[in-house]
């Protein structure tokens, strides 16, 4: 019987930015036809966390949206509803009626998203409230001030609180690695997230730029790697906004493909945060099947 | 696998942990992605370039020349014997008068033509050397073939700058120059010797390999098309014989070899008591060196890179992996999981890591290796991937516990075979890391600054890759030490061996 | 058969990676031998620099962290659409009273120069760095870098090579630049601004210019985000404003009003180290192991 310890969170592995850039170029040149590229397309629907969090959401909008969550095409038989719907929790009551008997899931951002600016307090209630409303899933977003000022025990802290108060949900932990700017920091912000009881850990808010780049994905699904090789515990990776073409997504497939292998391709375990990107997938699989390129006409918007 | 409730309780607790394993290769099988070659040409047989024309062989002998991949024929070369060299030299020697005499401004515009025509061309060329060699297109596509015009279109601009490359002294050309290139690098390498003697106003008798002459007959039609004069380069095939009628010949000025290492000694032998000045690029068995302070993922896919890219057939390979013990069990776990991921078979497949092995005949060495590896005793893996039915190919394979006086870490294998040693101080990897008779190259992953450079200063090898592995640039100098050859190739001090002062 | 009516060419100037008339609307005609107004060039002003500026400001970050191999490949394909314009530049210089013959040759000159300094672009650098000896255990490096923005006021006499001449090595170095034409033969100016922009030439790296040197060199000399000037000419009065005038930050200036632009003497790799800084770069060596690790 040996005790285990928790890392410390000042001593990171080092991460080489340009053999990472290097690895992702190989990803990049991998060429995805026919069947395979079909099987792809669907995973990627079937991973996909359509989001709407703007200032102007509304009620109706919100409906509309969950509608073409459970229906992207109906015209293309037997194709996956997407994952879950991702929205404020002011929405989650309504997102989640529109949903009924669908099995698609309600994501909500909570923690004074996305900012993160707030009390603590706050960001409890922000998060109860959400749960409470019947969040399937919380996203939350790490005190990047705190990180960045090296209060590692204040960002765990703060990941530890929020898990509890999840109660059931699943806790997705997001680092604004926009806003981290080192791969050394990303890998930083992952080992703490994931020690610290995250279920999913995510990459952006989607509201400033740069968003999700393949570079801070691979070195987060190779934190979950070295993290499941010491625990035996799955975590989930979620790469969000600045991925809209079905292209980049498989790109995406098959850097977890190759990096975690068979278990992580499910929407359990991997989910792409996006908008626009399921119309391109749409239009990928009906020139699969059809045979010529097609024109976003033909496809709802909602 | 479901998320084991236990697991997360085990960890705070203190029991053992269930051994987990990653699965790869089981959900996603990625269709085939064969590179389109039906724009490509290649001729039913192909004669020997001489004086700016196709000529046929004297012995009118021709030979086949393989796809490594299928075993297929895919053409016929010339087999060129001692009259067709005396013929190629004579029309170099012919040649080099009025080239030698051109100034470098015009001299130079004829190699950036070259380049230029081999980037407009660089689709064909990829494939087909890939067809004749065997190594993966993605790799032709992306490396070689880019690699090769850009090293013609950095040594034209060198044709009209020579005086500053050397302060105080009058570069003159040195002749004729023979060059004999081997078969893991066919364009490529033909680029490397080319490009700097034609920019040096020499000219220039060239010999591929037996295995791999079509990208370079390929090129002889390409500087037939760029106007280059007649006779400024000739390329003629041939096997080991062609290659010493070359070296033997009296009327040759310099000759440029790589090879392998024996092959090189003969020729230092052969032409000991002329004036024949010489290069040599031998072979390596590189020592790549990774501290408990490296990024580790991006190590381990350093080691990849350096032992079985290419499958392994590279002489700068890092064939010798160092580990320091104090992190060897995670980076042999990293190093299985990563080559689960490679990806064996058709060449022309543009998802293929690894490509087929050039020949049968290093096909059988290479085995022949892993067999005297098993039975000294050394811990073999291999990956479960599956090897396509026909063709020559051989699986990515690590030996472990292994030790310098083990015969697969003395001597080079020239295939995807590393061998894996762990290291406890400083002083004994740079101890180990020498120890050998080679010094082409090595590499060296820390995250420390100045370790690094305590290592590259006292690594006995002409090139030394820190926190990265097998990178080439045409301005970057390459070329052994010890019995991995001498005279560097690339950059300012490629241009020396070319000219006498 | 009735006469075809010629389409007159509008000569504008060239401004990151656009083409607009100076902001100040004058202009000065520009005749030939018999008197007649040929065209009317742009009277460029110092908002027109000002503007300029900014561009090249813009632009010199991402220029001069370009792989070299990428500018010597941008500076070739100029040289490619240089040689496939010849005529229009032969006959633009005929028009400013250049004989068929010598117009061919500054072409030609032009052209070559050009490849000549695409060829430099990854070259200079093995030449001007060193790894330098330090007896401490340090590894010690110095390179080359580019400045930043160069102003240059081309030769007056010569239309096209004067330009080429002046632009070409500052470029290659990874800097940007304002150039002044030549003011009694701008032509070949404004049609050179349009091969750049043909070339992969990212917009803003070379802005020309046309206007009066005897107005602008103040400006080109007194603008405090400018790191360097370059003058061709040998008018000894501007020549002692603008070394005043760069004082004011320290800028680097270099006069090269003794050169002929036509010989080879005018190309060199000295011109491309003039719009260079050397870094010089420390890194300690430990010493762990028996020999001594140093460089």
């Amino acid at each position: 019987m040996y005790k285990r310890q928790l890392p410390d969170f000042r001593i990171t592995p080092t991460i080489d930015q340009v053999g990472i850039e290097e690895r992702v170029a190989r990803f990049t040149t991998r060429s995805i036809k026919k069947e395979s590229k079909m099987q792809g397309m669907k995973m990627i629907l079937s991973m996909i966390d359509l989001t709407t969090l703007e200032g102007k959401d509304t009620e109706g909008k919100v409906k509309q949206m969950c509608y073409k969550a459970a229906h992207l095409h109906d015209v293309i038989p037997g194709l996956p509803t997407v994952a879950a719907v991702c929205v404020y929790p002011s929405m989650v009551k309504t997102a989640k009626d529109a949903l009924k008997g669908t099995g698609v899931k309600v994501a909500s951002v909570s923690t004074a998203f996305p900012s993160g600016q707030s009390t603590h307090e706050i960001k409890i209630a922000d998060t109860t409230f959400a749960v409470d409303n019947g969040a399937d899933e919380i996203d939350m977003v790490i005190s990047r001030g705190e990180f960045l000022k090296g209060n590692y025990n204040f960002v765990f802290d703060e990941i530890v609180a929020i898990k509890e108060a999840c109660g059931k949900a699943r806790l997705k932990v997001i680092f604004e690695t926009g806003e981290l700017s080192t791969l050394d920091n990303v890998r930083k912000a992952s080992d703490i997230a994931m020690y610290a009881g995250a279920d999913f850990i995510k990459t952006s808010t989607g509201k400033i730029s740069p968003a999700a780049t393949m570079p801070v994905t691979l070195v987060m699904l190779e934190a979950i790697r070295d993290y499941y090789y010491a625990t035996g515990r799955m975590v989930g990776m979620k790469p969000a906004g600045g991925i809209s073409t079905s292209k980049l997504a498989l790109q995406y497939l098959i850097m977890v493909n190759e990096t975690l292998g068979a278990d992580w391709l499910s929407n359990e375990w991997f989910r792409f945060g996006a908008s626009s990107l399921a119309n391109d997938v749409l239009m990928q699989i009906a020139k699969q099947t059809t045979g010529v390129y097609q024109s976003s006409d033909y496809f709802s918007k909602d | 696998m479901k998320e084991n409730k236990n697991t997360k309780k085990a960890f705070y607790s203190g029991k053992d942990l269930p051994e987990v394993k990653l699965k790869f290769n089981s959900a996603w099988d990625l269709a085939p992605a064969p590179e389109d070659s039906k724009h490509v040409s290649i001729k039913k047989q192909y004669d020997l370039f001489i004086n700016g024309e196709f000529v046929k062989p004297n012995s009118k002998k021709y030979f086949a020349t393989y796809n490594p991949a299928t075993d297929e024929k895919i053409s016929e070369v010339a087999d060129a014997d001692e009259k067709d060299v005396d013929k190629a030299v004579k029309a170099a020697r012919a040649a080099f008068g009025k080239w030698s005499k051109l100034s470098g401004k015009e001299r130079g515009k004829y190699i950036y033509r070259i380049a230029r025509l081999m980037q407009e061309r660089a689709r064909e060329f990829a494939v087909i050397e890939t067809m004749d060699g065997g190594k993966p297109i993605r790799e032709s596509r992306d490396i070689d073939v880019p690699l090769a015009a850009n090293h013609f279109f950095y040594y034209a601009g060198w044709a009209d700058k020579l005086e500053y490359a050397f302060p105080n002294r009058n570069p003159k050309p040195l002749g004729v120059a023979g060059q004999i290139i081997p078969w893991n690098f066919p364009l490529l390498m033909a680029a490397w010797k080319i490009a700097p003697a034609l920019a040096a106003g020499n000219t220039v008798v060239l010999k591929p390999a037996e295995t791999t002459p079509l990208t370079a007959l390929k090129l002889a039609e390409l500087i037939r098309d760029s106007g280059l004069p007649k006779g400024v380069v000739n390329i003629i095939t041939g096997a080991g014989k062609t290659g010493a009628a070359i070296v033997n010949h009296p009327d040759i000025n310099k000759i440029a070899f790589t090879g392998s290492t024996n092959v090189g000694k003969w020729i230092q032998k052969s032409i000991a008591g002329t004036d024949k000045k010489c290069t040599l690029e031998l072979g390596g068995k590189a020592a790549n060196i990774i501290f408990e302070d490296a990024p580790l993922d991006q190590a381990v896919e350093g080691i990849i890179n350096g032992i079985f890219f290419n499958q392994g057939h590279v002489c700068c390979a890092g064939s010798r992996l160092f580990v320091q013990e104090s992190v060897a069990d995670v980076v042999i776990r990293k190093l299985k999981d990563r080559m689960e991921t490679l990806r064996v078979g058709d060449p022309m497949d543009k998802n293929t890591d690894i490509g087929a092995i050039n020949s049968k005949q290093q096909l059988l060495k290479i085995q022949e290796y892993i067999n005297i590896g098993k039975n000294e005793g050394g811990e073999i893996y291999q990956p479960s991937c599956s090897l396509p039915k026909k063709g020559n190919f051989c699986k990515p394979t690590i030996f472990l516990n292994v030790s310098q006086s083990h015969r697969i870490v003395q001597e080079e294998i020239f295939g995807p075979v590393l061998a894996i040693q762990t290291f406890r101080t400083i002083e004994e990897v740079i101890e180990k890391a020498n120890n050998i008779p080679y010094g082409l190259s090595a590499g060296v992953w820390t995250d420390k600054g100045s370790k690094i450079f305590n290592l590259t200063s006292k690594l006995k090898a002409g090139v030394i890759w820190a926190n990265t592995y097998n990178k080439f640039d045409p301005t970057s100098p390459f070329g052994g030490y010890k019995e991995s050859g001498f005279g560097r190739e690339g950059g300012l001090h490629g241009l020396g061996a070319y000219l006498q002062f | 058969m009735a006469t075809r009516i010629e389409i007159q060419k509008t000569y504008k100037i060239y401004i990151g990676g656009q083409f607009p008339r100076t902001e100040s609307g004058r202009y000065y005609p520009l005749k030939n031998k018999k008197g007649d107004v040929m065209a009317n060039i742009c009277l460029s002003s110092r908002k027109d620099f000002r503007n300029a500026e900014v561009a090249a400001r813009g632009a010199q970050s991402g220029w001069g962290s370009r792989a070299a191999f990428n500018r010597a490949q941008i500076l070739y394909r100029i040289a490619e659409m240089l040689e496939g314009r010849k005529e229009q530049f032969i006959s633009e210089l005929v028009l400013q009273g250049s004989t068929v013959a010598a117009a061919k040759q500054e072409v030609e000159t032009s052209i070559d120069r050009m490849v000549y300094y695409s060829g430099w672009c990854d070259k200079f650098q093995a030449i001007y760095s060193s790894v330098n000896p330090v007896a401490s255990s340090h590894f010690n490096f110095s390179v080359p870098e580019p400045t930043g923005v160069v102003a240059i006021i081309a030769d007056e006499a010569t239309s096209l090579l004067g330009l080429v001449t002046a632009i070409a090595p500052v470029i290659a170095g990874g800097n940007t630049c304002i150039v002044l034409a030549s003011e009694t033969k701008p032509l070949c100016a404004v049609t050179f601004a349009e091969v750049l922009n043909s070339s992969d030439l990212p917009g803003g790296v070379v802005n020309i210019l046309t206007g009066s040197s005897s107005e602008l060199h103040e400006h080109f000399s007194s603008h405090m985000d400018v790191n360097a000037v370059v003058y061709y000419r040998n008018n000894k009065a501007e020549i002692k404003t603008i070394k005043e005038n760069a004082s004011l930050n320290v800028k680097r200036v270099f006069v090269y009003n003794k050169i002929n632009i036509a010989t080879e003497k005018a190309e060199s790799p000295y011109f491309i180290f003039d719009t260079q800084e050397i870094k010089t770069t420390w890194h300690p060596i430990e010493n762990i192991g028996t020999s001594k690790a140093g460089y």
